[in-house]
């Protein structure tokens, strides 16, 4: 791969400043909700006491957990040896960092006591997953950083293979932690299940493939570039096999959940009696978020094309943040059994199905976080060499050795 | 009397008027079972409470209010967002349509889930069983909320104003019932709802010390069936419930 010639984007002036400054409104738009939020106080969203985690935390969650996967093109080429996906390597490492960049971000801002950050990396607490969670993300920026210097420094080349293998294993524990934040905490009926840990390390690997894949096709078509189709073609039937095991991960979470009685009635709740949250589970993760993108990228109509790869990989975006939308804020909708067998009322809300609408605070909030993301990326490709010049990219060639189907 | 008898003397004499002086502090403190103010939380004791549904009066939220007053939490006309201490619940059984009226607030585990999942370790366990926030170091992640299963927990989601000062409180910090540490500390040996709900002639809360099997709470509990809420969850709660 010496061949390999990276370089920066090749968009100047208005062309390049244009899109960043839209991207920079929206930043803007998501620090004044940031202010507005701490200055009066969470009233200003649509979170209250029944509802604590809203759409910023779907944001967030969402933006960490793809960004472990964003790191795939990059494992794949180290530590799984295929050297098509090699000149892509540090644009997916880089990728990966602004995610996650971005979803803490949005996580940071939207604490209560925001200003208290430093408290939270000098006060460990290590039985809670979200102390080590905090470990796992600033060793995932140090990793990840290493990694990406390795690969980018040719003297370091030679480590390269070692650091993506070290930034493999921990993006793995990385996205199990995020998983049993959620999967831990018993006294929910739509968690409590081990199943959880491992259902976000197959989502976030199909999230962040597709993420990586939208952040692609959007650099080339800044540059005015032509797509190259078999980089696509091979991205996209990864992706395909990535999203179909994120749906029987999907399938085994809720059948085993649905074995035990006692969760029938949340299960009921989300699948079938939930209104919005049946609808992002139905339409959103698993017709958006699954089977659309698998028609799209196996049907021999658009399975070749850069409308149907670029598709499904934003299709399986939107279906993500559905799944976290149901996963997240559609747990918290289900009222906690205090007295099992019982039914309860309370001035508290105990008993009843909580509602929630997000304020335009906290949507700009979120909003703003995805955008910061894009922001490290758009900058981070203009003034360094992240992406492989066509002419050299052998990606763009024939593929006479190249893997065709995915592993 | 030589130097040395009039110096013994005088010691004793110093010690004991010394002796009688402290004596009824001491006493005093034996009697209401308070700490002194340099004394750490001691683990012979265990703080707790037995609800008894049976005397518990559906419609009175004489407890709440009085939790509410003790503590210094304010109706801000947003029910959703508002701070709740200790809150009635109403329950009915849908098969017998048997009602039950009973008050809840934290329930002080042994095994607290907030305090497992606190990433600073702001939501702690007191030696003496209570279960509290550090207003100082806790950041507002919100998580220990999702992790009681008591709904015990509330989020101060706006600007404060007119705070008690034995019980500070923080924008953007967790806090929840707190056993009225301060009452218990000075010595009351009770807390404001168990003292409302006596006031009104109900008597439904009993506190007390879980641990001396002396204790009114601990002979009550060997006579009369209790439980544990989600007992199923293994918490080993600090609130006992009579009569569901």
């Amino acid at each position: 791969m010496a061949s390999i010639v990276h370089r920066e984007l090749q968009a100047n002036g208005l062309r390049f400043w244009g899109p960043l400054l839209a991207i920079g409104a929206v930043i803007a738009a998501g620090f004044a909700a940031f202010v507005h939020m701490e200055t009066n106080g969470h009233f200003v969203t649509g979170m209250d006491n029944q509802t604590v985690w809203g759409l910023p935390h779907v944001f967030a969650v969402f933006l960490i957990v793809a960004a472990s996967g964003a790191l795939n093109v990059a494992s794949v080429a180290s530590v799984f040896g295929r050297a098509a996906y090699k000149p892509l390597a540090p644009l997916s490492a880089l990728v990966a960092l602004a995610l996650l960049a971005g979803g803490l971000a949005i996580l940071a801002a939207d604490l209560g006591r925001p200003d208290r950050l430093v408290v939270a990396m000098t006060h460990f607490n290590f039985k809670s997953i979200f102390a080590l969670n905090m470990f796992l993300y600033s060793g995932f920026f140090a990793i990840v950083g290493v990694y990406l210097w390795f690969m980018m420094e040719r003297r370091m080349n030679a480590f390269s293979g070692a650091a993506g293998l070290a930034a493999f294993v921990w993006r793995i524990v990385l996205t199990t932690g995020t998983g049993s934040i959620f999967g831990f905490l018993v006294a929910r009926e739509a968690y409590d299940s081990a199943l959880l840990g491992p259902s976000f390390v197959v989502y976030s690997l199909a999230y962040g493939t597709a993420a990586f894949l939208v952040v692609l096709d959007l650099a080339w078509r800044w540059e005015g570039r032509a797509a190259e189709m078999e980089t696509l073609a091979r991205l996209g039937r990864l992706l395909a096999t990535l999203v179909a095991a994120s749906l029987y991960m999907t399938a085994a979470f809720h059948l085993t959940k649905l074995y035990m009685t006692r969760y029938h009635g949340v299960e009921a709740f989300l699948l079938a009696q939930g209104g919005v949250y049946t609808a992002f589970f139905w339409l959103g993760q698993i017709a958006i978020g699954g089977v659309a993108p698998l028609v799209l990228i196996y049907s021999p109509k658009t399975g070749g094309t850069r409308a149907g790869v670029i598709g499904a990989a934003v299709l399986v975006v939107l279906g993500g943040i559905a799944q976290m939308y149901v996963t997240i804020v559609g747990a918290q909708a289900w009222p906690q059994p205090i007295f099992p067998g019982w039914q309860e009322t309370s001035t508290f809300f105990d008993g009843q199905i909580h509602p929630y609408a997000p304020s335009a605070a906290e949507t700009a909030l979120a909003l703003g976080g995805v955008a910061l993301a894009v922001a490290l990326i758009a900058v981070g490709i203009k003034v360094l060499r992240f992406l492989p010049d066509p002419c050299t990219d052998s990606s763009s060639q024939p593929p006479t050795s190249l893997p065709v189907r995915p592993r | 009397m030589s130097d040395n008898s009039r110096r013994g003397f005088l010691g004793t004499a110093a010690a004991a008027l010394a002796g009688i002086a402290i004596a009824p502090g001491i006493r005093l403190i034996e009697i209401a079972a308070a700490r002194a103010p340099e004394e750490a939380a001691s683990g012979k004791v265990r703080w707790g409470m037995l609800i008894d549904t049976a005397k518990c009066a559906t419609g009175c939220t004489d407890c709440v209010t009085a939790c509410n007053k003790e503590n210094g939490l304010h109706d801000t006309g947003r029910p959703r967002t508002d701070a709740q201490w200790i809150r009635k619940i109403e329950l009915k059984d849908l098969r017998s349509g048997r009602q039950h009226s009973a008050p809840v607030m934290c329930q002080h585990c042994a095994e607290p889930p907030c305090v497992d999942v606190c990433p600073t370790g702001a939501s702690f366990k007191r030696a003496d069983g209570i279960v509290l926030v550090d207003k100082h170091t806790c950041i507002g992640c919100r998580y220990c909320v999702m992790a009681c299963p008591y709904k015990a927990r509330s989020f101060v989601h706006e600007n404060l104003a007119d705070q008690r000062p034995a019980v500070p409180r923080g924008k953007g910090t967790v806090e929840g019932c707190t056993l009225c540490v301060h009452k218990i500390d000075r010595g009351d040996g009770t807390t404001a709802c168990a003292e409302a709900c006596k006031a009104a002639g109900h008597e439904a809360i009993l506190f007390g010390d879980l641990n001396n099997p002396q204790s009114a709470i601990s002979q009550r509990l060997r006579e009369i069936p209790s439980v544990q809420l989600r007992s199923d969850l293994r918490l080993n709660t600090g609130v006992r419930y009579s009569g569901v």
